[in-house]
């Protein structure tokens, strides 16, 4: 079982903000092999992490950035309303339709009793597919991650 | 609808964070489309719950929520292998290894990262190659300072472990 101390003094070592008195205190840790080792390990992969860097896409990347960005939120907003739009002219067109479908004398009944249960259905998938979405953001594993 | 001063607010808010934001996605994703994809969608997400946001907070901290719970969606939805080109070797005027070893030594790293979890890749990087201090970390992180000190050693020994051959 590691020191919890020792993991704060190396640290400490690591970013060079030890005091004198936690200099001789990390050294005191070091005294025994185990910790000896450990100190070397994570040392050595400090100095494996000093020679690399993060790949940096380049100018072009970093100069059409926000552009990207802002043309996602235009993108987005212009979805909602388009969505909007079609809700509105469907849900218009579907009461027109079982209006004058139910209005008109004439016709089968098959046809008319055919036309409601396709609607009605499509009516129950679509509210089913939304419930399903809402509940897995809902139930979402990582949505409320804390660590 | 966002109001023009809010929206210059917000480009000026991108621009200062914007090379963070697209490392700190690179290094939970693995891949420059992924990260670039991840950021600019974590921008829309925070533009439009910019009105919640506590200006007397910093933005990055609160992005960086936003930000790593995307990515985690990203990776549980996206079964694909992506190819890991994230890492550069750093250029010495007196290198002290060749460009073969370097080269093997960036592949091999890149590998054993993404061995670790999405949440001990990221304290790592942060600390490494964003050069972010503890205190920084506890606050994006939401962790107090002795738990990323140990989650840090903790990653790092994972990490060596994987790379037992190599360093």
């Amino acid at each position: 079982m590691i020191d919890e101390k020792f993991i704060y003094l190396m640290e400490k070592y690591f970013d060079d903000e030890l005091t004198i008195d936690e200099k001789s205190e990390l050294n005191k840790f070091l005294e025994d092999k185990n910790y000896r080792s450990e100190f070397e390990e994570q040392k050595k992969l400090k100095e494996v992490f000093m020679k690399m860097t993060l790949k940096n896409p380049g100018n072009d990347f970093w100069d059409g950035y926000w552009l990207n960005t802002y043309n996602r939120l235009e993108r987005g907003l212009a979805w909602i309303f388009i969505s909007i739009g079609v809700i509105l002219l469907i849900g218009f067109a579907a009461v027109e339709f079982v209006d004058r479908l139910f209005t008109d004398d004439g016709g089968p009944i098959v046809i008319k009793v055919g036309l409601v249960t396709l609607f009605f259905g499509s009516l129950v998938l679509i509210f089913s597919l939304l419930r399903e979405k809402f509940f897995k953001l809902k139930k979402d594993k990582y949505k409320e991650i804390q660590r | 609808m966002a109001s023009k001063i809010e929206t210059a607010e917000f480009e000026e808010l991108v621009k200062a964070n914007m090379k963070r934001a697209y490392f700190s996605a690179l290094v939970i994703l693995g891949s420059h489309d992924e990260a670039a994809e991840a950021s600019q969608l974590a921008f829309v997400k925070a533009f439009r719950s910019f009105h919640k946001f506590d200006k007397s907070k910093k933005f990055f901290t609160w992005y960086y929520k936003i930000l790593k719970n995307l990515c985690l969606n990203m990776i549980r939805d996206n079964k694909k292998n992506v190819s890991l080109e994230f890492l550069d070797t750093q250029v010495y005027e007196n290198g002290e290894m060749d460009l073969v070893e370097k080269n093997e030594l960036k592949h091999n790293l890149q590998i054993a990262l993404f061995k670790l979890n999405a949440v001990d890749r990221g304290v790592l990087i942060l600390k490494e190659f964003e050069k972010y201090s503890y205190k920084e970390i506890s606050e994006i992180m939401e962790i107090p300072i002795g738990t990323v000190m140990s989650r840090l050693f903790y990653a790092r020994k994972k990490l060596a472990e994987l790379m037992k051959d190599l360093i």
